[in-house]
């Protein structure tokens, strides 16, 4: 496999919101707006990167009975480091995220690409690995994120270009699930005809 | 009193599922059968209920010892240590119930709603709570947590009957399978917003 589709296979193919559905808590809570679902996917790429690198060095010295404690210890000290960057550098969004941060411990995407890619490549490749899904899963919590926005208060990426309230439900729980599932099936019917 | 309003705001108005998003994984993968559903309730109700009440006192210690940052790495390996100790129990009682739950239960490690239920109430500022600081007490976490368990149990009870009706209907090629799932629980989700304000 080239190491340009390294990085682009996260984008379509197997990308981690649509195709293969991992992830869903953070992709459902934090994406009510285009902000805050591209900051929660760059935090998680953070640590996807991170612990892929880390996992995929120390893998071969890892008994195999007790890989998954090690790498979910792993995947908490570079929540633990993200945490305090982000206390110290952005309250803000560390405020609004909240509880999602420390959950991406039990992200399952970080622990499937260590249990999938990262014991088995090599540092690079791990690397580029986590670059990929990690923006795959930025782009689609963004997308998911500006629908909502958009639908549910009348604004992009925090830039408001209609006057008054938005569909109210958009923003809350229903509408999270309603676009999420309307996204899946638009994602679907354009991948599928591109096959075709 | 408190104790009801606990009670009654965590099943119903701040919903696990379907207002908070914590254990969204389990809610579309074993929602397919109402057995399944069932035997995964009972198992993250022992489980969230049991590991809140040791991650509380484990956080009491760091509190005392100010290391509270190690919170989220010490909670995630409680966590997974009891995770496999209710396997174990399991496999040796009910050799059915662990049959049908299959990979599920090891999940349940990664189930957001465990760790997440731990780190809602060690933190500082509860609406819950009963004393000046916002910190809830012992009694009033282990009521949240049961609490909270028994409200997943109840949309995932719900959900899955809703799916067991969905399979036996035509649905669009694309529709198949978890978006149709989606769209029903925001269905669902619209039913329970109907309680907001209830407390």
């Amino acid at each position: 496999m080239g190491k340009l589709q390294l990085i682009t296979k996260g984008l379509i193919k197997e990308n981690p919101t649509f195709v293969l559905l991992l992830g869903m808590c953070p992709t459902l809570a934090t994406t009510t707006s285009a902000i805050n679902g591209m900051s929660m996917g760059l935090a998680t790429t953070f640590v996807l990167i991170l612990s892929n690198i880390v996992i995929s060095a120390i893998a071969a010295y890892i008994p195999d009975k007790v890989r998954i404690p090690s790498y979910i210890v792993v995947i908490a000290t570079f929540v633990t480091l993200l945490q305090f960057v982000m206390q110290a550098y952005v309250p803000d969004i560390y405020e609004t995220l909240g509880l999602f941060i420390p959950l991406i411990v039990v992200n399952c995407i970080v622990l499937g690409r260590a249990e999938a890619f990262a014991n088995k490549n090599s540092v690079g490749d791990s690397a580029l690995d986590g670059i990929g899904i990690g923006l795959g899963f930025t782009l689609s919590l963004t997308v998911l994120g500006l629908v909502r926005e958009i639908l549910g208060s009348g604004s992009a990426f925090g830039w408001k270009f209609i006057e008054g309230d938005g569909i109210l439900a958009f923003v809350l729980a229903p509408g999270a699930f309603l676009a999420l599932g309307y996204l899946i099936v638009i994602f679907r019917k354009l991948t599928t005809k591109k096959a075709e | 009193m408190e104790y009801i309003l606990i009670i009654i705001s965590a099943i119903f108005v701040n919903n696990i599922l379907l207002s908070q998003f914590l254990g969204i994984c389990p809610f579309l993968g074993v929602s397919n059968k109402l057995s399944t559903a069932t035997g995964m309730s009972m198992a993250v109700c022992f489980v969230i209920t049991l590991a809140t009440v040791v991650t509380y006192l484990l956080n009491s210690l760091l509190a005392k010892f100010g290391l509270e940052f190690l919170q989220t790495i010490s909670f995630i390996l409680v966590i997974a240590a009891l995770v496999q100790m209710v396997e174990i129990v399991l496999k040796k009682i009910s050799p059915a119930l662990y049959a049908s739950l299959g990979i599920f239960l090891p999940l349940i490690t990664t189930n957001c709603a465990v760790l997440g239920v731990a780190l809602t109430v060690v933190q500082k500022s509860s609406p819950f709570a009963a004393a000046a600081d916002g910190m809830m007490n012992l009694g009033e976490a282990t009521v949240y947590a049961f609490a909270t368990s028994l409200g997943f149990g109840l949309a995932m009870v719900l959900f899955a009957g809703l799916r067991e009706q969905l399979a036996l209907n035509d649905v669009p090629k694309e529709f198949k399978g978890v978006p149709i799932a989606l769209v029903t629980a925001s269905i669902l989700a619209m039913a329970f917003m109907g309680f907001s304000g209830l407390v």
